[in-house]
C-alpha cells in the first residue's frame, strides 16, 4: 500500500546571549572548564531566585520575526519538573501555557511554507557523562536560553523536513540569535513521523525521533521511520506512540520509551518571575533590528551572482555578512538595515548606519567586485581543507576591494588573483593588503606598455625567436603563442599576456 | 532601639545576649550561636565608636537570624536533616542589609524544618519552648526567633511568613510580628517555601523598632524580581477612621479569652473616637483550604532542588540514581515535609491540575477582591491570629488537620498579599499571651505600625 508521511518537527536553539536565561554568568562556555559558568541560580542553591535576561527577550522578537511569527505582548513562565541531575533546580522553567512568539511561517527554498505553531523560551539542562561505575554532571549549559519551535505538522517528506530544518538554522544564523554550531548542538530537533494510507483523512500514530543534531540525520530518520512504519501496516500492525533515539551510525532508531510511561511534569505556574509583558512600541523597535534575511540577500546579490553559487553561499553567514561589506565599502555607506550578525561581530562588522540612498543601486564596478569575490569564495575558500577555519577569520572588506581592483586593472592574472587571496589567510600575511602581498608574491603582471615594448623589443633582436617571427609575417597565426611565451620568460611571468600579444601583434605588422 | 550610645558597649550587649542565651539554652532556641563572629564584630563597633568613626543604625545591636536565611555564619539547615553541612557563600539581601547597619548576629534560630507547621515541633533538632509556658509549643514556623525576642535574648529576629509563621509564633509569645505586604521584603537567599507566599519579617519588642527595621530591610532588589519599588521610606501615614471586624471569625471555633480580648481592643478604639464596623468576608472560609493545596504544590517544586546531588545531605545506602534519590529525600525530610510534598505532587498531577491548582488559584483571587472590598469600607482590620492561645507540646503533633487549623485565619493575608501585624493583647488567665492582628491593604505597613500604637495605650 501507498502511505502518506506528515511531519511535524520540533527545534530547540540555544540563543548566543552574553549572559545566561535567569543569571548574570557568561553563557559562552565554548571552551571553557566544566562547571565554570555556574551561577549560585544555575546551580539552584536554596533560596535563589531567577532573573529574566532581557537579551533573550530581544532575540525571541527577532526570532520570531524570522520567522514570520506574531509576538505576544503577554507571556509567562511555567515549572516542568523532573529529577536528574542535569536539571539542578529539579524542575525547567519554560513557557507551558503562555509562549512569547505566536504563529508564523518559515518558507523553504522549493515555496512550501511550513506553520509555526508556536515558539517558547525556555531554560536548557546540562550535561552528564557516564562512565563505567559513575556519571559525570557538567552544569555549564545549564539555563542557557532556549528557544523551542513548534511547527505544525506541514511536511510530508524526507527531502522537506531537511529543507526545512535547514531553513531555520539559515534563519536564525541570519537573524543573530545563535552560533548555529550543529555539531555542538545548537539546534538540536526531535522529529514527529506518522504514516496513514494516501487519501486517509486521518493521521497515523506518530513516533518521535528525538535529539537529532544535522540536516542529514533528520533526513534519513525521516526515510527510516516512513519505512519502518510502512512495513508495520502493510503486515497489518499497529504503530505505537513512542520516543525514538537515532543512531547515527547504524542509520536506524530505537526505542526509548512508550507514552504510557511517560513522564508527568506537573507542570506548574512559575512564581519568581513576573509575566512578561512586552509593549507594541517596544515589539515594533526590536522586530525592526532584524538583520538582512536571505530573501533579502537573494533580491540584493541575484542579480550579480549566479544563484547556485549565492545558495552555496548562504550556507556561510559569514561570507554573505562580508559580501555585504564589501558592498558597502563600494558604495560608500551603510545599508539601512543592520547587517551585524552579532555571533560573528568579532570580524568588524558595522551595525546599524546610515539610510542607504539608492536602494539596490549596484554600479558596474561593484558588480564586478562582488561576483569576484563571491566565485572567491565559493571555488577557492570553500575548496580548502580550513574553510571552515578560514570563515571566522575572514580578510578585510578593504583587502577585498583592493583585490578586485587589482584584478580588473589587470595587475593580476586570475591564477595570481586566487594565489593573493589565499595568502590572506596565511597567519604571516594576515592583515597585509593585497598590493603587499602581491608583491612579496611577485606576482604583479607588468602593464606598463613603454617596459613592455622594451621587453618585447629584447625578445624580437633574440636569433632564436627569428624563425617564429618570419612564419608569422607569413601566416602563420599559431606561433603568436611562442612569441608570446618567450616575452613572458624575459618578464620572470609579470608581462600582462593579453597586452603582451597586442603589442607584438602591432610591431610585428609593420 | 538602643544605639550604642558610650552608655554601654557593644561588647556588653553582644555578652549579655550570649550569656541568656546560654541560660535559657533549655528552650531550644538556637541551631548555631555565632559567638566568635558576635564578640569580635562588637569589639569592632565599640573600636569605631571609640575613634569616632561613623557606625550603622544598628550599631551594636544583638539579633537573630531564622534558621532558613542563607548567611556564612554556621550551617544554613531550615532546621533540616537534608540541609546538614550546607555552609552558604550567599547572604540574604535582608540579612545583608541589617549587617551593613552593623547589627550583630548572635545565632540562628529553630524552626519547624522548611518552615513547615505551625509549632516548631516539625524541627530535626525538637521543638522549641514557649516563652511563657515551657510545657507548651513556641508557635511557628519561626518558634526560635520568636522566643529569643520575648525572653529578651536578642533585641529583634528575622522570621518568614508563608501562612502566618510570624504572626502566630509573636501572639503565643507576647511579642509584635509583622508580615509585611508581599514583596516588600526581598526573598532573595531565603530558603523558599512557597515563593508566592513567603514573606520575610521581624519580630520585636516595640514598633518603633518595627519601623525602623522595615525602613532598612524594605525595598526594591534586582535579585528577587517579585520586589516592590521603595515605598515603605516614602509612604506618608494615612489618618484612620474604621477598623473593621471579621463576623466570620466570631463563633465558637475561636478561644473566649481570645474573643474578649478583641472585643476589649474595640472598646478602647471606640473610646478614642473611632469607628467599629462589622464586616462579612465569605470567602475566607475557603483560604484554608485553597492555602493547602496551592502552598504544598509550590512546596514540593521548591523542594525539588534538595535530591542529594550537590549540597547539604547524601544518604550513602544508594547505588543507582533514583535510590539516591528516594533515600536521601526519605531520610532528609520530616513527616510533614513528605506530607506536603504528597499533597503538591497530587494537586499537580497530569489530569488534576485544573480541579485541585487551578480552582484554588481562582479561590485566591476571590479573597483578593474581598480584602480590596473590606479596605473600601474601613482603613484595618482586627482579627485574631489564632483561634486558640498556645497548646500544649504534642496536642496536635499526630493530628495534622487540627494543625492546620491553627492557621484558618492567618493564610488568607499571605493569598491576598496585604500585611499584618501581630500585637500582644494580654493574657488568658492561666498568663498565655494573646495576639491579635491588624491587617491593612497591600502597602499600608507603615499604617499599621503607626496605628498599633493607638492600640497600646490601654495598660
Amino acid at each position: 500500500m501507498k502511505y502518506y508521511p506528515t511531519i511535524g518537527i520540533e527545534c530547540h536553539v540555544q540563543l548566543c546571549t552574553k549572559t545566561k536565561l535567569f543569571s548574570e554568568v557568561d553563557n559562552d562556555a565554548r571552551g571553557k572548564e566544566p562547571n565554570s559558568c555556574v551561577s549560585p541560580v544555575d546551580y539552584a542553591l536554596p533560596g535563589m531566585l531567577p532573573r529574566l535576561n532581557k537579551e533573550a527577550v530581544r532575540f525571541c522578537i527577532l526570532a520570531g520575526k524570522a520567522m514570520n511569527c506574531e509576538i505576544n505582548e503577554f507571556s509567562r513562565f511555567d515549572r516542568k519538573h523532573y529529577f536528574y541531575p542535569d536539571s539542578p533546580k529539579g524542575y525547567q522553567i519554560t513557557q507551558f501555557y503562555q509562549p512569547i512568539i505566536g504563529p508564523g511561517y518559515v518558507e523553504l527554498p522549493s515555496g512550501i511554507k511550513v506553520r509555526i505553531n508556536h515558539a517558547h523560551l525556555e531554560g536548557d539542562a546540562g550535561k552528564l557523562t557516564h562512565f563505567d561505575t559513575y556519571s559525570l554532571v557538567d552544569l555549564n549549559r545549564v539555563d542557557t536560553p532556549l528557544i523551542e519551535i513548534v511547527s505544525e505538522p506541514d511536511i510530508h517528506s524526507s527531502k522537506d523536513a531537511h529543507d526545512y530544518c535547514k531553513e531555520l538554522w539559515r534563519l536564525m544564523c541570519y537573524a543573530g540569535v545563535t552560533y548555529g554550531d550543529l555539531y555542538n548542538g545548537n539546534m538540536r530537533f526531535d522529529v514527529n513521523v506518522s504514516i496513514a494510507p494516501e487519501g486517509s483523512a486521518e493521521l497515523g500514530t506518530r513516533a518521535e525521533v528525538k535529539n537529532l543534531n544535522s540536516f542529514r540525520s533528520v533526513e534519513r530518520a525521516v526515510e527510516y521511520e516512513i519505512s519502518r512504519q510502512s512495513k508495520i501496516l502493510d503486515k497489518g500492525g499497529r504503530v505505537i506512540q513512542e520516543t525514538l533515539g537515532w543512531n547515527d551510525a547504524t542509520g536506524v532508531t530505537t526505542g526509548q520509551r512508550s507514552k504510557e510511561e511517560a513522564k508527568d511534569y506537573r507542570y506548574m505556574p512559575e512564581p519568581d518571575l513576573p509575566p512578561i509583558h512586552l509593549s507594541f512600541e517596544f515589539i515594533k523597535t526590536e522586530a525592526a533590528k532584524l538583520p538582512l534575511m536571505p530573501k533579502d540577500y537573494r533580491e540584493k546579490f541575484g542579480g550579480t551572482i549566479k544563484e547556485d553559487i549565492l545558495e552555496i553561499l548562504l550556507d556561510y553567514p559569514p561570507l554573505m555578512l562580508k559580501l555585504e561589506q564589501l558592498e558597502q565599502s563600494l558604495l560608500g555607506h551603510a545599508s539601512a538595515r543592520p547587517v551585524c550578525l552579532r555571533q560573528f561581530a568579532s570580524q568588524g562588522a558595522s551595525v546599524t548606519g546610515e539610510p542607504r540612498s539608492s536602494s539596490i543601486v549596484t554600479s558596474g564596478r561593484s558588480q564586478k567586485a562582488l561576483l569576484l569575490v563571491a566565485n572567491l569564495f565559493a571555488s577557492v575558500l570553500l575548496a580548502e581543507e580550513k574553510s571552515a577555519e578560514y570563515l571566522n577569520d575572514l580578510p578585510t572588506a578593504a583587502q577585498l576591494n583592493d583585490l578586485a581592483e587589482m584584478n580588473e586593472k589587470k595587475e593580476l592574472s586570475s591564477t595570481a588573483t586566487k594565489e593573493v587571496f589565499l595568502k590572506m589567510f596565511d597567519p604571516q600575511m594576515k592583515g597585509k593588503d593585497a598590493k603587499t602581498i602581491a608583491k612579496e608574491l611577485g606576482v604583479i603582471q607588468e602593464n606598463d606598455l613603454g617596459a613592455l615594448e622594451a621587453i618585447v623589443d629584447t625578445v624580437l633582436a633574440k636569433p632564436e625567436t627569428q624563425k617564429a617571427q618570419e612564419d608569422f609575417r607569413n601566416g602563420e597565426e599559431k606561433v603568436i603563442g611562442f612569441l608570446v611565451g618567450q616575452v613572458m620568460k624575459e618578464s620572470h611571468g609579470k608581462a600582462n599576456p593579453s597586452a603582451v600579444q597586442e603589442i607584438l601583434r602591432k610591431k610585428l605588422s609593420n | 532601639m538602643r544605639i550604642a550610645n558610650k552608655t554601654i558597649t557593644a561588647t556588653r550587649l553582644v555578652k549579655d545576649a550570649l550569656d541568656k542565651a546560654h541560660e535559657f539554652k533549655d528552650y531550644n532556641i538556637f541551631t548555631f550561636l555565632n559567638e566568635e563572629g558576635a564578640l569580635k564584630k562588637a569589639a569592632e563597633i565599640d573600636a569605631k565608636i571609640a575613634a569616632g568613626e561613623k557606625v550603622g543604625k544598628l550599631a551594636g545591636v544583638p539579633f537573630a537570624i531564622k534558621d532558613n536565611f542563607l548567611a556564612p555564619f554556621g550551617e544554613t539547615t531550615a532546621s533540616a536533616h537534608i540541609l546538614e553541612g550546607f555552609n552558604s557563600p550567599i547572604t540574604a539581601t535582608a540579612v545583608a542589609k541589617l549587617l551593613a547597619e552593623d547589627a550583630i548576629l548572635i545565632g540562628r534560630t529553630n524552626l519547624d524544618a522548611f518552615a513547615h507547621g505551625s509549632s516548631t515541633e516539625n524541627s530535626y533538632f525538637g521543638p522549641t519552648l514557649n516563652s511563657h509556658d515551657r510545657e507548651r509549643v513556641a508557635g511557628g514556623s519561626s518558634g526560635g526567633s520568636a522566643v529569643a525576642v520575648a525572653l529578651d535574648i536578642v533585641e529583634f529576629a528575622t522570621g518568614t511568613d508563608t501562612g502566618g509563621s510570624i504572626r502566630q509564633p509573636a501572639s503565643f509569645n507576647d511579642v509584635y510580628g509583622l508580615k509585611p505586604t508581599y514583596g516588600c521584603i526581598s526573598r532573595y537567599g531565603v530558603v523558599a517555601m512557597a515563593s508566592s507566599t513567603d514573606c520575610i519579617g521581624f519580630f520585636t519588642k516595640s514598633l518603633e523598632d518595627m519601623d525602623l527595621l522595615m525602613s532598612i530591610a524594605s525595598g526594591k532588589d534586582s535579585k528577587d524580581l517579585t520586589t516592590l519599588d521603595d515605598y515603605y521610606n516614602n509612604s506618608e501615614v494615612a489618618k484612620a477612621e474604621k477598623v473593621g471586624i471579621i463576623k466570620d471569625f466570631d463563633n465558637d471555633s475561636v478561644a473566649p479569652e481570645i474573643r474578649a480580648a478583641l472585643k476589649s481592643k474595640c472598646e478602647l478604639l471606640k473610646s478614642k473616637g473611632y469607628e467599629i464596623i462589622e464586616l462579612e468576608m465569605p470567602a475566607l472560609k475557603y483560604a484554608l483550604a485553597a492555602y493547602y493545596i496551592i502552598v504544598p504544590a509550590e512546596i514540593t517544586s521548591n523542594l525539588s532542588r534538595y535530591d542529594g546531588v550537590r549540597y547539604g545531605f547524601r544518604s550513602d545506602k544508594s547505588t543507582g540514581l533514583n535510590e539516591l534519590y528516594a533515600n536521601t529525600r526519605d531520610e532528609g525530610f520530616m513527616p510533614e515535609n513528605k506530607r506536603r510534598i504528597m499533597i503538591g505532587n497530587f494537586v499537580l498531577s497530569s489530569g488534576f491540575y485544573d480541579a485541585y491548582f487551578l480552582k484554588a488559584a481562582k479561590v485566591r483571587t476571590l479573597i483578593i477582591k474581598e480584602y480590596e472590598e473590606a479596605f473600601s469600607k474601613c482603613d484595618f482590620l482586627l482579627t485574631p491570629v489564632a483561634p486558640n492561645p498556645a497548646f500544649k507540646l504534642g496536642e496536635k503533633a499526630n493530628d495534622p488537620v487540627a494543625m492546620y487549623l491553627e492557621d484558618m485565619m492567618s493564610v488568607s493575608l499571605n493569598l491576598a498579599g496585604v500585611p499584618g501585624l501581630a500585637i500582644p493583647a494580654g493574657k488568658t488567665a492561666s498568663g498565655l499571651p494573646i495576639g491579635l492582628q491588624l491587617v491593612g491593604p497591600r502597602r499600608s505597613d507603615k499604617d499599621l505600625i503607626e496605628f498599633a500604637k493607638v492600640l497600646k495605650e490601654d495598660k
